[in-house]
């Protein structure tokens, strides 16, 4: 084991780099120059030693690793961190993402650059410390503080429509968190600490369960986001800038998927129970209607916006299935999509550098210009629909065929989804790539530079390795997995034998 | 030696795909074609190690998912089902590479064609070599990704663009159906692997599954969505739109997907699943409803189509019916003995109509040829092999694999064998009219069109060379097989890569039809070559008024009995109007009107009212809902807990 704190040396390595940036005067190309770089070795140093957390990780057990623990708030909660296979593979996956979020925002951000570096890096801590919390307290504070930096990031750096946008992924994420608060609240009064691993032993009376579920629920479907509380993320999408709709589409979504498996599942196995139906409702129609809807869309990010909340919906759909290929499916598909989802709005963030706009009708034939483009779109587009051989087809697979044994009507109604994806992003695919390039504003269109092949390049490598070879996503999180599954059963199974039990004694 | 069939292609494909730029088109061309020679002789002696010396293999390559007790593997499954496959994709796609030099020479993007022809190459070959259902999916899907890229490798055409994404599309909903398939199985034995499922197979014998609320069989379930599948991939009946489509595509790739190899995937895939399909006789009744429908239907429509490539695209079709009714009979080998004939004949004519549309400078419709036998001659020839194969001329391989087709069905206990019969033997008819119709006009009587007539040219060695071999083919490819396909050696060729269930003795029944049903798919191939000559030959003016007498058949047959209106108008138009509703109505003024801004401004209103203070609003809408969310949800949980 480390002898030093890494899990927390990872986590809050970003701030070191916000105390430099800090430290940076002036605004001229120089200082912006200097907040660039400073925020890139961050990120990428914050990387590496992520990496260390993978080498060290032993992924034969589902025990909670890197485990710090300390006094905090006069005992009533603690500072207590620790990641297990279910949270490891989202933190790597933010830690790999920022650095592409800051190469991306190396030209197309010239406004208050320090500031902007700062945002980010902030809610890079934030989003590792989400994952790694193993205190209730600790979690809200990461969960929702992360909500700030998003707010001014679209706010501040956004499209036209900024203000109306962040207001809307503030109003929806802030009624979301604040029953999860009062749930928070509740769980503490009965089981008297607010210890994460504690709680998960806890085994909490049904009916507060029930209710418990159910504020969190509405904080994750809201971050999800499921339907019908998905409609701030198309906006908020559409106005972002690139790099925070990278990071919204990469990481937040993921923060969503991640309760469900640590508090939803663990905590309230009864009230997953009961509400799966209700989830795998959500879920398909989130799937069916989400892609239709994407079928309309004019706006390329609103059209890959919307295709999100579809592929999220495979990843609850799995989740509540609660068998190995579920859920195992379910943290891959969630990894999966933090890579094509981002890679997909970076490449819209390309075109958007050069043309200014998102219309998808203001463009057409790119690939005559822009052969490499072409290329590395197709590659994210056919992850994007599930092209076996990409990482979105074992996702997609994984929780399917997980479902399938547990409800057959959700997981038949959800693989229609395969059929409008692959109409929707060929679509798009069309309108922007192919065709003659007619419109004179494009005649001159360049080429990826350099930069933006160092960010495309790994992705598209990534996304096919994960395809053929998604074992180390797999691999790293079973263990925890089939833990997960194996409690769910028992707390499950238990209350149906005691049921049982009850009637034959009536 | 199996890693390299399959692997060389995939090579050739990154060489090209990657450098394709940096090396020239020349080397790009060179270098995927001598990788796909190199293949396709390493799989002619996989076939004789295999076919003839009784070596299968299993290789595993690596492991690729794992999760729970689902374990799936990269694996290649060789045996003889496997390398006859083998034997057709790469030689069909090593001669359609080396035609692709010459029929591509003018095209500025030949590196890239070259990469996809190859891509599409690899895989073909990793679906043929599948050893689990996952693995077929992934050489399932890309081989449609392949064919989408190269139906729309002249991306500035609007009509190929469109074309593209239906084939990709209508390929997906057949896919839906396969998917479904493997869920299915998995549910049942708990693994996706052939050996695995066919081992269990038999104990599924009765057992049900509740789909929405139907007790269906589950063999007879699962059967029938992985026919859905391969019903699209083969575009057979209700599947098929998307095929005459696909000729917007380069005349190459026509010939290598659109004929040879990819659409006879559903084939191979319903033969390689005989353990499965033998136990679920209803099914089969299915497999040979639609096999039949197909055979007549793409018939019907071949026979008034104008545009040279689309006559073959829809003998395509029709083809791909008769080896379904083969496989719903039982008769898998029968039916893998057309795909294998079928394979070197409909390349051929595929190729040698990329001959006569680059003889005549890219006019692909048969009206404005004729007189081309001068000159063209060889490519004219050639034609007129394929089309004897095709429409079953005796000792050419056509006439072997197809009539044995016909035997079979009639030979058939399926209550719907007798339909398979009568479909194949009225098809065989219509077949063998609408081939001779396009040699007529192609290349007989006078020219309609002087200009392109006094510009035609013979196509150069490097076309015509693999037009010789696959005429060579379309000979040799039937007598010498038929002990082996449909004689008496299957089962010694075949062994354990087909399954014929207790009691299937189709194979011996076939051999003892009546004489008069031996002797029915030459008079009818006959009879269809006297009524082309009669109506394109002698009589040029007997269609013409026949169409006229019947403009309303005329017109159904030419319009492909309005297929794509009636999808049109049943899926495409319903899902747009869908999508726009439920952006516009649902998210826009159910959720939004209702929730955030209808909340927002309500919210407004109130502290307008009540409060008239002059601070930011985001406080007090975040108050508002914060206070009254938690009296809410503070009331509920303590009433809940008690």
């Amino acid at each position: 084991m480390a002898s030093w704190p890494i899990l927390s040396v990872t986590t809050f390595l970003p701030l070191v780099g916000v105390l430099f940036l800090m430290a940076l005067r002036g605004d001229d190309e120089a200082a912006k120059r200097n907040a660039r770089w400073v925020a890139l070795w961050t990120t990428l140093v914050t990387f590496a030693l992520s990496l260390m957390l993978v080498w060290r990780f032993d992924p034969s057990t589902a025990d909670f690793q890197f485990v710090e623990k300390a006094r905090w708030l006069g005992g009533y909660a603690s500072y207590h961190m620790g990641v297990d296979g279910i949270s490891l593979p989202l933190i790597i996956l933010t830690t790999a993402i920022m650095p592409f979020c800051i190469i991306a925002s190396w030209e197309s951000v010239q406004k208050r650059v320090k500031e902007y570096m700062i945002a980010f890096l902030v809610l890079e801590t934030l989003m590792i410390g989400t994952f790694s919390a193993l205190d209730l307290v600790l979690f809200y504070l990461f969960f929702e503080a992360g909500l700030i930096p998003m707010f001014l990031i679209i706010g501040i750096w956004g499209g036209t429509r900024r203000v109306y946008a962040s207001f809307k992924f503030f109003l929806y994420t802030l009624a979301g968190s604040v029953l999860m608060l009062l749930a928070i609240m509740a769980m503490y009064w009965n089981a008297g600490t607010t210890d994460i691993p504690a709680l998960m032993k806890h085994g909490f009376p049904h009916g507060l369960q029930t209710w418990a579920w159910l504020a969190f629920f509405a904080s994750f479907a809201v971050k999800m986001p499921m339907w019908p509380v998905h409609t701030w993320l198309p906006d908020a999408h559409v106005e972002a800038p690139t790099a925070g709709s990278v990071i919204l589409a990469a990481i937040l979504l993921k923060m969503g998927g991640y309760g469900f498996l640590r508090f939803s599942l663990p905590m309230f196995p009864l009230a997953s129970a009961d509400f799966a139906p209700l989830v795998f409702a959500l879920s398909v129609v989130a799937i069916i209607y989400t892609s239709l809807v994407a079928l309309m869309q004019e706006d390329i990010k609103k059209l890959i916006a919307y295709s999100s909340v579809a592929h999220m919906g495979f990843v609850t759909m799995g989740i509540f299935a609660v068998t190995s290929q579920g859920v195992g499916g379910g943290i891959f598909q969630m990894v999966s999509h933090g890579i094509v989802s981002g890679a997909l709005f970076l490449c819209v963030g390309v075109v958007y550098d050069r043309m200014h706009t998102r219309e998808i009708a203001a463009y057409g034939g790119l690939v005559e210009r822009m052969p490499l483009y072409a290329a590395a779109f197709m590659v994210f587009t056919m992850a994007n629909v599930g092209l076996p051989g990409t990482s979105g087809f074992v996702g997609e697979f994984l929780t399917l065929i997980g479902t399938f044994k547990i409800n057959i009507p959700v997981a038949t109604l959800a693989t229609l989804g395969v059929i409008l994806s692959a109409a929707y992003a060929l679509w798009l695919y069309r309108k922007v790539i192919f065709g003659k390039l007619e419109k004179p504003s494009l005649i001159n269109i360049q080429d990826l530079n350099y930069r933006e092949i160092v960010v495309l390049a790994p992705l598209v490598v990534l996304t096919i390795l994960f395809g053929v070879y998604p074992k180390p996503v797999l691999d790293m999180s079973s263990v925890s997995v089939e833990a997960l599954i194996a409690n769910y059963n028992q707390a499950v199974g238990g209350k149906k034998t005691a049921a049982i039990q009850f009637l034959v004694r009536d | 030696m199996y890693q390299a069939i399959v692997f060389l292609p995939l090579i050739g494909c990154l060489i090209a795909g990657l450098f394709g730029r940096v090396i020239g088109p020349r080397p790009s061309e060179l270098v995927t074609t001598l990788l796909l020679f190199a293949s396709m002789v390493l799989s002619w002696i996989a076939l004789a190690q295999v076919g003839f010396g009784h070596h299968d293999e299993r290789i595993v390559l690596m492991n690729w998912m794992t999760s729970g007790n689902l374990k799936v593997d990269w694996a290649l499954r060789i045996d003889t089902l496997t390398t006859v496959m083998l034997v057709v994709v790469t030689t069909v796609s090593a001669l359609v590479h080396l035609y692709s030099i010459g029929y591509m020479h003018e095209d500025p993007h030949r590196p890239r064609f070259f990469a996809y022809l190859s891509l599409f190459t690899f895989a073909m070959l990793a679906l043929v070599t599948a050893d689990n259902l996952a693995q077929l999916f992934f050489g399932w899907e890309g081989v449609g990704l392949a064919s989408y890229l190269l139906i729309g490798f002249w991306y500035h055409k609007p009509e190929a663009n469109a074309a593209a994404i239906k084939a990709f599309v209508v390929n997906r909903v057949g896919d839906f159906g396969f998917a479904i398939g493997i869920f299915a199985i998995f549910m049942m034995t708990g693994s996706i692997d052939f050996d695995i499922i066919f081992a269990q197979a038999p104990a599924l014998v009765g057992k049900t599954i509740n789909f929405f609320g139907w007790q269906a069989d589950a063999l007879t379930l699962i059967c029938l969505f992985l026919f859905m599948g391969a019903m699209g991939k083969s575009a057979q009946f209700l599947l098929h739109t998307w095929l005459p489509d696909a000729m917007e595509g380069p005349t190459p790739v026509s010939a290598l997907i659109h004929a040879a190899t990819m659409v006879t995937a559903g084939v191979f895939m319903v033969a390689r699943l005989s353990p499965l399909f033998e136990l679920a006789p209803t099914a089969q009744t299915v497999v040979i409803f639609f096999g039949a429908t197909t055979a007549l239907f793409a018939a019907t429509i071949g026979l008034v189509q104008n545009d040279i490539k689309r006559i073959v695209a829809y003998s395509t079709c029709s083809q791909l019916g008769y080896m379904f009714v083969a496989m719903g009979v039982g008769a898998y080998s029968v039916g893998m003995y057309h795909l294998f004939t079928h394979a070197f004949f409909k390349a051929l004519l595929f190729l040698g109509s990329g001959s006569v549309i680059h003889a005549m400078h890219h006019e692909q419709d048969i009206r404005h040829m004729g007189g081309l036998k001068s000159k063209i001659p060889f490519t004219y020839w050639m034609m007129v092999i394929g089309t004897l194969a095709l429409t079953g001329f005796p000792f050419t391989a056509g006439y072997f694999s197809k009539d044995a087709i016909i035997e079979a069905a009639y030979a058939g206990k399926n209550p719907m064998a007798i339909y398979g019969f009568v479909c194949t033997v009225a098809a065989a008819l219509l077949t063998s009219f609408y081939s001779w119709r396009l040699i007529f006009k192609t290349f007989h009587g006078k020219p309609h069109d002087h200009h392109h007539y006094d510009g035609a040219h013979e196509s150069p060695y490097v076309m015509l060379v693999p037009l010789g071999a696959l005429a060579a083919g379309s000979i040799l490819a039937g007598w010498p097989f038929y002990e082996y396909f449909a004689g008496h050696h299957v089962a010694d060729f075949f062994r354990a890569s087909l399954t014929f269930a207790q009691g299937n003795t189709i194979l011996d029944d076939m051999h003892h039809v009546p004489k008069a049903v031996v002797f029915t798919p030459t008079v009818m191939m006959a009879l269809g070559f006297l009524l082309a000559y009669q109506f394109y030959i002698r009589r040029p003016d007997i269609p013409v008024s026949l169409a006229q007498q019947h403009s309303v058949l005329y017109r159904f047959l030419l319009n492909k009995w309005y297929f794509d209106e009636l999808y049109d108008f049943i899926f495409v138009r319903p899902a747009k109007w869908l999508g726009y509703t439920l952006w516009k109505r649902g998210d826009g003024w159910l959720i939004d009107g209702f929730g955030p801004d209808g909340v927002s401004a309500r919210v407004l209103d109130v502290t307008r009212n009540v409060v008239r203070l002059q601070t930011g609003y985001l406080y007090h809408y975040a108050f508002s809902m914060l206070i009254g969310a938690a009296l809410l949800i503070t009331w509920f949980m303590f009433a809940g807990a008690h």
